[in-house]
């Protein structure tokens, strides 16, 4: 089946979890043309993924995923009845500057002119490089919840969580609920108990009902009698795959056999196609991961592409529809449908609400800190796991004289692989900056180039509304062919 | 003020192997790099070590560095050169699709026996699919160069770099030349970085040489350009030789990871000051399509990244080596206008010759600076 190419719209929007979601459907309703692209085939992104078919069932799954994810139900239903275009399947291996989007979808690759871009395209886990880290049998905890909300398959075998975060205990009580056979919590966040809770004190009352759903996780998981440890200096074991678990607590060793381990410390912004763009992206303490600058409507340094949601900044599914919203107003206003004025007006419930959400973002900060994804690796530990190239080895080139990041790529072609770095990116950067005793900021972040995502020759050959005319003259002698470029 | 002998203004390939052969005559060379080895044009080029259809002018500098390839181990001693990853042997080959281009071919090759050069031959079609069997059956035959190869540029450079080191040059990363100044005492060389004095300084500045040109007013073409690679996922081995197109837009090797790399002259967008350059993918489509109607193996492969470097361009194509026009003690060697990795090896020797004893070995004349006007206009061609 061929799908139409769109030649062109004023707003393109990459991404339909919230973020995208609220920003299609605000900035259709203030009459913009609008077309939100999304690699999945149905809307809802990462934390609604497949809501439309999965909320209204009144089965087990439904109730296995919880109410927050029902309540995005709305969200998708506003976005269907906006009047914004919808591009599912469709994903986006690039943006330029000049606001060409690169699609491909249904094994067809096209250029959409598009006079603004919003990119919504959220978050990833933060890969957690232990020892053992690369074994088949160790995921991403996210990865797991992808497959139920998919397909709505649920391990069968024995499954250990490690790691932590909010989305961790989510994913845990989701499995419990699902009857899944989840042996043990680890949890490897270094803030005690009462550390937390004298954390979580200012927050109330505001914040009753998101803290009250954390403590009913655990009593959840209490309940089945899971498991939950306190745990640090994880490493994975097995020969050819996961067989156990090991790390420190409480003063001891302590090994959990399992054949499914979860790893999950956290989301960071997914910023390959701002880091394409070359946009300035600022190193973030608090949340250890790179985010794109932005001003308060989102746009980033590109002059035609704002960021929204969770791609800017890990802010949750709430923060992401405000964000997405304002996104959509400074579309709006650049595109001339609104004023500054009416703007700047109706921006202000968003940016009030979302330093509410602020608040709720750094306790949340503070408490699940990545440990064990930040801990100096190992020298035998995998930093990029596509090349095989070890945490020692690019160790060994910084003593040799190596000081950044594209010759450590070059050179041991970390980075260079089927995942162009998205997996390794972090921890190249942060061995490069253990090695020369300096910060992240001093040392960088890799540059992804076009296409963000993989696309077949194939496609690119017969690339839809290509401009063909685009050559640039050389002002070269000859046209011998041996007087090449 | 740091002084010494010579001052070398880049750390490409051009600029480090100048350095190492002055340091094996003798010399404290310096280079100043105003990024790090090989960040540009011969850290990320495509690798390919041709003699095939070159310009006739660049035939002898190109022999004598296809020698210096096979010798690598003389060169850079055994570690060194195993770095480089040098694969020599393996041939490149022009396919000729068309009639047109296949006279093109049978040309060449007479015009090459009559220069008395005899490693470019003719092939016809069963040669053709002998050597590279994944060819399609459009494909009527070419010119080949057996002796050809490629290397992995990003390591040749940086094993350049450590052999001059290791003779005694110095290299010296994240450092600007800014200013140019000749006065009794030799050469003041302004940078970031402090300043440095020297009797001799050689200009291997790439893409930005005309502006170390212009410093002291010798004037240069501007004109550079970026050229694209792109590379797909690992590709079961299934070619050996380096394969570009004679009319078509075509350039591709499969690399030892299995990756294959394709460019032939696809343009990026060009940003000189941000020292970096914009891949544009409406303009890959067509060597997309030549790859895979060439080599329908191709059909299956998927892009995963493509790059462009910044490269010098003179308008007729070759590149400036020789002495300052302007200034005493002043050396250029840049503007390889987008095949200068092969003659890697050998540029830095023939300035060192040049510093050393004066004189050059290697015909040079066509590559003296003096070709251009004091505007930096190309002279047309003497009648
Ligand atoms: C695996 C995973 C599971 C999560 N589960 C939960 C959860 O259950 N509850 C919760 O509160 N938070 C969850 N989070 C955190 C959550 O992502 C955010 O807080 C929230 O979804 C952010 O919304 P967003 O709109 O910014 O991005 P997302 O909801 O992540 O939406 C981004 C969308 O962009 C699409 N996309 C990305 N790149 C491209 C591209 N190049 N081309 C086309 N489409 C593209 C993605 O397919 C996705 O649909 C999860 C995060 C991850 C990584
Ligand atoms: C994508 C691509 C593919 C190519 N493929 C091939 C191929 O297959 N085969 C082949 O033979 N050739 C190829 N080439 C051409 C080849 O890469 C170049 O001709 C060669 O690398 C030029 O080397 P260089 O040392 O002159 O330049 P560069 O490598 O560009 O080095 C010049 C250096 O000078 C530095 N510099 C400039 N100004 C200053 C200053 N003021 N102060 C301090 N430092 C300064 C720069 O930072 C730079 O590092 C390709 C080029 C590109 C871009």
């Amino acid at each position: 089946m061929t799908h139409l190419q769109r030649e062109s719209c004023e707003l393109a929007i990459v991404g339909g979890g919230p973020a995208g979601l609220a920003a299609a459907t605000l900035a259709a309703e203030l009459g913009v043309e609008t077309v939100l692209f999304d690699e999945q085939s149905a809307p809802g992104g990462q934390v609604y993924r497949n809501v439309e078919a999965n909320a209204p069932r009144h089965d087990a799954l439904a109730a296995i995923l919880g109410g927050d994810y029902a309540g995005g139900l709305a969200l998708v239903r506003a976005f269907r009845a906006s009047g914004a275009a919808y591009e599912p399947e469709s994903a986006v291996w690039q943006v330029a500057a000049s606001g060409k989007v690169g699609v491909s979808r249904g094994g067809r690759a096209y250029l959409t002119r598009a006079q603004r871009v919003v990119l919504a395209t959220g978050a990833m886990e933060r890969p957690v490089p232990v020892p053992g880290w690369t074994l088949p049998g160790v995921m991403g905890a996210g990865a797991v919840q992808t497959l139920m909300k998919a397909s709505g398959i649920v391990p069968d075998r024995p499954v250990v969580l490690a790691g932590c975060g909010p989305l961790l205990y989510l994913v845990a009580v989701q499995l419990v609920r699902a009857n899944a056979p989840l042996v043990a919590v680890v949890d490897t966040s270094a803030a005690t108990l009462a550390g937390t809770v004298r954390a979580a004190l200012p927050l109330l009352p505001a914040f009753a009902g998101d803290l009250a759903k954390g403590l009913s996780w655990i009593a959840t998981l209490k309940a089945r009698r899971i498991p939950i440890h306190k745990g640090s200096r994880l490493v994975v074991e097995g020969t050819g795959r996961v067989e156990a678990v090991t790390f420190d607590s409480g003063g001891r060793r302590v090994r959990i056999a399992t054949s499914l381990l979860l790893l999950h410390e956290g989301v960071i912004p997914n910023n390959q196609v701002t880091t394409s763009l070359r946009c300035k992206h600022v190193w973030n303490v608090a949340q250890a991961a790179w985010r794109p600058e932005t001003d308060p409507f989102g746009a980033t340094s590109s002059a035609r592409v704002a960021v929204a949601g969770d791609g800017a900044g890990i802010g949750g599914a709430r923060a992401a529809v405000h964000r997405g919203r304002l996104a959509a107003l400074d579309a709006a206003f650049r595109l001339g449908r609104i004023g500054r004025d009416e703007r700047d007006a109706r921006a202000r419930p968003e940016r009030t609400a979302l330093a509410r959400e602020a608040r709720l973002r750094a306790f949340l900060d503070r408490v699940y800190r990545p440990a064990e994804a930040v801990r100096p690796l190992d020298d035998d530990t995998l930093a990029c796991r596509c090349e095989e190239v070890s945490a020692g080895e690019l160790r060994g080139l910084i003593a040799e004289g190596f000081t950044d990041l594209n010759q450590l790529k070059s050179f041991s072609r970390c980075g260079m692989g089927q995942c162009q770095g998205r997996m390794c990116a972090g921890t190249v950067g942060r061995i490069l900056a253990e090695g020369l005793a300096t910060d992240m900021a001093a040392v960088g972040h890799y540059r992804l180039r076009i296409p963000v995502k993989p696309l077949p020759l194939a496609e690119l050959a017969e690339l839809g509304h290509a401009d063909r005319n685009d050559k640039p003259v050389l002002e070269v002698a000859d046209g011998d062919p041996s007087q090449r470029i | 003020m740091t002084r010494t002998d010579v001052i070398v203004i880049g750390g490409g390939i051009h600029g480090c192997c100048t350095a190492l052969h002055l340091a094996r005559r003798g010399l404290k060379p310096i280079v100043l790099e105003k990024n790090t080895v090989g960040r540009h044009a011969s850290g990320v080029n495509a690798g390919g070590v041709r003699q095939l259809m070159r310009h006739t002018a660049e035939i002898p500098l190109s022999m004598a560095a296809m020698d210096a390839w096979e010798r690598l181990d003389a060169l850079l001693g055994p570690e060194l050169a195993a770095n480089c990853n040098f694969v020599g042997g393996v041939g490149q080959i022009g396919i000729a699709e068309s009639a047109q281009e296949l006279a093109w071919c049978r040309e060449r090759v007479a015009e090459m026996r009559a220069l008395g050069y005899d490693f470019e031959e003719l092939i016809d079609a069963d040669e053709l699919k002998r050597l590279v069997p994944s060819v399609a059956d459009i494909c009527r035959g070419g010119i080949v160069s057996r002796r050809d190869g490629h290397a992995n540029p990003f390591r040749t450079t940086q094993s350049f770099r450590l052999r001059a080191e290791q003779l005694g040059a110095r290299i010296l990363e994240r450092t600007r030349v800014t200013g140019l100044e000749q006065g009794d005492g030799g050469w003041t060389v302004t940078t970031d970085r402090g300043t440095f004095g020297a009797d001799i300084v050689v200009n291997c500045g790439g893409a930005w040489a005309w502006q170390a040109g212009a410093m002291v007013g010798e004037h240069f073409p501007k004109s550079h350009f970026a050229s694209t690679l792109m590379v797909t996922s690992r590709m079961p081995h299934f070619i050996d030789p380096v394969v570009i197109g004679i009319d078509r837009v075509l350039s591709f090797k499969q690399t030892e990871a299995g990756t294959v790399v394709i460019g032939g002259g696809i343009l990026g967008d060009p940003d000189l000051d941000a020292e970096t350059a914009e891949t544009v993918s409406d303009r890959m489509m067509e060597s997309a399509a030549t790859v895979y109607e060439f080599f329908p193996i191709l059909r299956q492969a998927t892009i995963v990244r493509t790059w462009a470097g910044l490269e010098a361009l003179m308008p007729d194509v070759i590149p400036v080596i020789g002495p300052s026009r302007v200034a005493s003690g002043l050396w250029h060697a840049f503007g390889f206008s987008g095949h200068g990795f092969q003659l890697g090896p050998i540029v830095g020797s023939v300035i060192a010759d040049l510093i050393v004893d004066g004189v050059s070995p290697l015909p040079i004349a066509a590559f003296s600076p003096t070709r251009f006007t004091a505007e930096g206009k190309l002279r047309p061609p003497a009648q």
